[in-house]
This record gives structure tokens, C-alpha cells and sequence, in this order.
């Protein structure tokens, strides 16, 4: 394994993270939900009355994150490579796949591992498993 | 607006911060991430690392609460059964994470952005979800 040092940025991963962890813990506390993305977004598509108020102002304050930081900071940089059909291929798969897993990264891999779920850790193992070996068919024996 | 609805917008809000500090809305940063066998950008890791050091008092909080703060139940899930959905949900997930570097998350928040590329993953993972509740329907 070779540490790409350039690209580590311990001070502000764990800074982030850790507002990540105080956005799901309010959400818990104060709203008895958990802060699982493609649930949240899966359930305001399916339009379930007495949800569908938090539901979206929740998905709006996701939205509206980039455009207030803006005010303040520059946006720090969002690069994507991938082209339009990758980009589309990869959107139903993370779309389908997250609805039958019926968790995402933050669902299962933030929520879930906070709660100790076996179910949850089985899951984030899986996802991780798929994108490492996803990245390493496409970048080292694909050469994309 | 209630309070309950307000209270949400707030935690979709400081997600959204947490996910642009870190660096996570940025595809780039995540597929540094999931390239484990080339130059590795091992952040990722913290960012878990973090938000679970929080997630951890708070989620053993909820569980002993009856309700939360603004009312109501707390819903946590009681699912335990690790099935095949499980598992192969999670396996196309992550290879759709490693085709692109998006997961819902940082998807939602770099179409905020206004984003091209971004919106154009939203758009198929919304048109992904709404084809996992047709197959649904189908099977019921």
C-alpha cells in the first residue's frame, strides 16, 4: 500500500466527519430519525404522508449546503471525471442497489456502525468491498 | 414551517457542510479513496472515523430515550437479517460508488452545486430508486 501523502487531509476529514456525526446525531435526538441518505430520498419518492415535511426539508438543507458555504468561502474543488454515460450507469446502480440495501454510506456505514448494527457492518464491508475492486478493475487493469 | 421540518433542513445543512470540509463531495477525493492499490488517499477513513466518535453517545442516548426532543417516537431500525438484498444491494451500490465516486450523500449536495455531472448522477439514482419501487410493486 502507498500512501498518497499530497492528498491526505487528515485536519479537515476528521472535521467533516465529525459535523457529519453532529447532523445524524441531531437528527436522532431531535427528530427521532436516522440520517440515512438514499432512505430519506427513496422515501420522499415514494411520497409517504406525515414524512414527507422533514423528508424533504432535510434533502433541501443537502441542497442548499453549497450555495450558503458560498456566502462565506470559496467551494472547495468537486471534480468529475467520470463522462455521461458512467456517470448515468453509476446513478441507477447506486439508486437501485441503496434502495435494496435499504441503507447508503451514511445510513449503514455512519448510522449503522453508531448503532453497532451487524447488519450495518455487513453491509459497509460490501459496499467498500465493491468500490475497491471497482476502482481497481478500472483504473489498474482497465488502465482507464 | 413546524419545528419539527425546520430542525430537519438544520441537520440536512450541517451534513452538507461536513460533507464540503471534508472533501467527500468531491468524486476525485472519494475514488482517492477506493483506489487502494494505487497512490492511496486514506482520508475517507477519517471522516468515518469521526462522524461514528459522534454517532456513537448519540445513538446509545436515542436508544435509551422514549422520544425525541421535538416529539414523537424514535424510530431506529429493527431489521437483523442479513439476506441476500442486503448484500447484493450493497455490492451494486459500491460498484456504481466506484464507477463515479458518488454516493446519495455527496451526489445531493454537488447538484447543489449546480454541478453538470452531478446532476446528471442525481437524476439516474432518482430514476434507480423509482425503478427498485416498480419492481417492488410488481413483486407484491
Amino acid at each position: 500500500m502507498n500512501i498518497d501523502w499530497n492528498a491526505f487531509t487528515p485536519g479537515s476529514a476528521l472535521a467533516g466527519g465529525l459535523l457529519i456525526g453532529l447532523a445524524s446525531a441531531w437528527l436522532i435526538l431531535m427528530n427521532g430519525r436516522v440520517a440515512g441518505i438514499s432512505g430519506i430520498l427513496g422515501g420522499l419518492l415514494n411520497n409517504e404522508r406525515g414524512n414527507r415535511g422533514w423528508q424533504f426539508a432535510f434533502i433541501l438543507g443537502l441542497l442548499a449546503g453549497p450555495g450558503i458555504w458560498a456566502l462565506f468561502h470559496a467551494l472547495p474543488a468537486i471534480e468529475i471525471r467520470a463522462s455521461y454515460p458512467v456517470l448515468i450507469a453509476a446513478g441507477l446502480l447506486v439508486g437501485i442497489g441503496t434502495r435494496y440495501a435499504a441503507g447508503c454510506t451514511s445510513g449503514h456505514g455512519v448510522c449503522g456502525l453508531s448503532r453497532l448494527s451487524p447488519r450495518s457492518l455487513a453491509a459497509t464491508m460490501t459496499f467498500m468491498f465493491g468500490g475497491f475492486a471497482t476502482v481497481y478493475v478500472v483504473r489498474h487493469l482497465l488502465g482507464a | 414551517m413546524n419545528k419539527a421540518t425546520f430542525s430537519a433542513f438544520i441537520a440536512g445543512l450541517i451534513f452538507s457542510f461536513g460533507l464540503l470540509l471534508s472533501g467527500m463531495a468531491n468524486p476525485e477525493k472519494v475514488l482517492g479513496f477506493l483506489d487502494l492499490f494505487g497512490a492511496w488517499d486514506p482520508s475517507l477513513m477519517l471522516v468515518m472515523g469521526g462522524a461514528i466518535a459522534v454517532g456513537l453517545p448519540a445513538f446509545a442516548l436515542a436508544k435509551k430515550r422514549q422520544a425525541a426532543v421535538l416529539g414523537g417516537p424514535i424510530q431506529l431500525p429493527g431489521k437483523r437479517a442479513l439476506d441476500k438484498r442486503l448484500i447484493l444491494g450493497s455490492l451494486a451500490f459500491g460498484i456504481g460508488w466506484g464507477l463515479a465516486g458518488f454516493c446519495p450523500g455527496p451526489g445531493i449536495v454537488a447538484s447543489g452545486a449546480l454541478e453538470p455531472g452531478a446532476l446528471v448522477f442525481a437524476v439516474a439514482m432518482i430514476a434507480g430508486m423509482l425503478g427498485f419501487r416498480l419492481l417492488e410493486r410488481r413483486a407484491s
